[in-house]
């Protein structure tokens, strides 16, 4: 695996910056200069699935921060973003208004439908965007808080952390569903109108969604490759291989591993935001182990411990999903369960990895032979 | 408590500590007293209890019974690796442990004394002085040149070299070295000794080593561990005479 890297240097800039031109710009333009079904047209359908392609990224960045590089494998980080997701939702819900199918001007339709007099008291506030957009960050990065807090204080480790991640969200996903919890049940939250005061099925919010994800993505990936360059991610780069000795230089390994785990979750957090409008729906299957568990196919299969192969894992095992469940449906499980084993038996290092792998394969004696001059 | 014998309060101070696992005693009863900038060697077979020691010291295993005091008035017992670490309490493991996925260079850095809160460390720069410092410590434990070697291609005497190194950077008090020599050539046993002997006076040492040979040249006191117990205690000679110590390793 990666030693500690520096920030991004002259090539990585140039590669940040036409990537992000690439995306940012050519691809809105693509959609909205040319005349439809002209042959440089991007469908209008693309743009929301680039989006939600942007919003995996973000969440497997945030997996690759502390799994890659801490060795934390959350197998529950889908919770962070189903309830980030929840937040958005919910602002959304109550900019229906009086456009529901009950027209009631306060209560969500569900709400109407199981007859409930009043709204619950922690839908309040979520009316104001910017009430919602700080529960986004809020809510997730206090549960990883408070669940992180317990785990690492009580060195709770390894294949024992991941369980407990999934039990984690598998405890949401049973809550979540239930009725009285007041999130719409096994509906989630859907018919949203707007977003802003902007018709969330417009183009034009599309594109406009679709830019803010990919600046997020972008924003996300400097921000974790800060974290990494610093001496904190040298730190976290140590206590992945051996916790015991970190602790014993004097670092206190727990809240290292705490504010990584947090952060990570906010950025989870961030990411379901801004999936749900692009989408238009969210319920309690986003709290699903096997989300999760299919998160870290991305990490893995992009190579963990890059940052770049999360992105990469996320986009190209989605593409892969997005074209296989509409060619061969029944086929999708069993392509996402071999990539998981060929990644662990054949390229552990992921895609990103591959090309270094080759490499030493081509050249196993020159390899050695540069070892012992070294010395 | 017992009076210190030298001058003042002892640096480290044992008293009547007792660890058991499932039962077996690891430690029992031990007493031990380290003197501010001494040389002390501590020998005995295998399960005598000594790496358990070293654990106790340093926080790794909370003792059943007895008193840790550190410099007289601070209890050990209370505090966890990283609070003992940063008073000043440094440890070379028996297996060496470097960060293998780090360069030469950045396990020093980790390791150089300055605070170690999350914050900080994310923030942290490292200045002109801190670099001098590593490359000093570097010529001293002989990786110059190797700096942005990754620790893990080190042979083993260098990795054991890269740990000391650690510590040195670390500047602790008190240094607990584990089978400092296990698996060095002779030249770098010789060398490691005139290390040791350097630092003594100035730092507090503790040694825990098997080669016989490599005790009788540090020439430090020694003590004598058995079932978790001091044996003995003295200068080499007077301790390789005592019939009870001879009995242990003979196994008679």
């Amino acid at each position: 695996m990666s030693s500690a890297p520096g920030f991004l240097d002259r090539r990585g800039w140039a590669w940040f910056l036409a990537v992000g031109a690439l995306l940012m710009v050519v691809v809105p333009l693509l959609n909205a200069l040319p005349a439809a079904g002209t042959a440089l047209w991007m469908p209008d359908y693309l743009i929301p699935l680039f989006g939600k392609y942007a919003c995996y990224a973000i969440l497997a960045l945030s997996l690759d921060l502390i799994w890659g590089y801490a060795g934390i494998l959350s197998l529950g980080h889908g919770a962070f973003f189903a309830l980030g997701g929840y937040a958005m939702g919910m602002y959304l819900m109550r900019q229906i208004g009086t456009r529901g199918v009950y027209a009631n001007a306060t209560l969500p339709d569900f709400m109407v439908f199981l007859n409930w007099k009043g709204l619950p008291w922690y839908w309040h506030g979520f009316d104001h965007f910017a009430f919602a957009a700080l529960m986004v960050v809020l809510v997730p990065g206090i549960l990883a808080f408070v669940f992180g807090w317990f785990a690492f204080r009580s060195r709770i480790t390894g294949v024992y952390f991941s369980i407990i991640t999934q039990a984690l969200t598998y405890a949401l996903l049973l809550a979540f569903f239930r009725n009285d919890m007041g999130f719409g049940g096994n509906n989630g939250l859907t018919d949203f109108k707007d977003v802003l005061g902007f018709e969330i099925q417009a183009q034009s919010t599309r594109r406009a969604l679709y830019a803010v994800s990919v600046a997020a993505m972008g924003g996300s990936f400097l921000l974790c490759r800060l974290i990494v360059a610093s001496k904190l991610g040298r730190v976290l780069l140590a206590l992945r291989d051996a916790e015991t000795r970190v602790r014993f230089l004097g670092y206190s390994t727990a809240h290292a591993k705490l504010f990584v785990f947090t952060l990570s979750a906010v950025l989870a957090g961030v990411a379901g935001a801004l999936y749900v409008p692009q989408v238009g729906i969210i319920n309690p299957s986003e709290f699903s182990p096997a989300n999760s568990i299919e998160i870290a196919t991305w990490v893995a299969v992009g190579g963990r411990g890059t940052l770049v192969g999360a992105l990469v894992g996320a986009v190209a095992v989605n593409l892969l999903k997005s074209w296989l469940t509409g060619a061969v449906p029944e086929a999708w499980l069993f392509v996402l369960g071999g990539l998981f084993i060929l990644v662990t038996l054949v390229f552990p290092r992921g895609v990103v990895g591959l090309a270094q792998q080759l490499r030493d394969l081509r050249r196993p004696i020159a390899a050695v032979g540069a070892g012992k001059l070294a010395k | 408590m017992t009076a210190a014998t030298g001058t003042g309060t002892p640096l480290l101070y044992l008293d009547g500590v007792t660890v058991s696992f499932d039962g077996f005693k690891a430690l029992n009863g031990l007493s031990f007293m380290v003197e501010r900038g001494e040389l002390r060697s501590v020998i005995g077979p295998n399960g005598a209890g000594k790496t358990t020691m070293m654990d106790v010291i340093t926080g790794k295993t909370r003792p059943d019974e007895g008193k840790v005091f550190f410099d007289g008035t601070v209890d050990l017992t209370r505090l966890d690796e990283s609070a003992i670490a940063n008073l000043g309490i440094g440890r070379k493991f028996q297996k060496p442990t470097v960060f293998e996925n780090l360069t030469v260079f950045e396990n020093l850095e980790l390791a150089q004394k300055c605070p170690r809160g999350t914050w900080h460390t994310l923030l942290a720069g490292l200045t002109g002085t801190q670099r001098e410092d590593i490359d000093r410590t570097l010529e001293t434990i002989g990786l110059s040149g190797r700096e942005s070697a990754l620790a893990g291609a080190l042979s083993h005497g260098q990795k054991q070299w890269l740990e000391i190194g650690m510590l040195l950077i670390q500047d602790q008090q008190i240094l607990l070295l584990d089978e400092p020599v296990a698996g060095m050539t002779d030249h770098e046993t010789s060398l490691t000794a005139e290390l040791i002997l350097s630092l003594a006076g100035d730092r507090t040492l503790i040694v825990v080593e098997h080669d016989m040979e490599f005790v009788r040249d540090l020439g430090a006191r020694v003590t004598v561990l058995h079932e978790g117990a001091v044996l003995a205690d003295g200068t080499i000679e007077h301790v390789q005479n005592q019939p009870a110590v001879i009995d242990v390793y003979l196994g008679r």
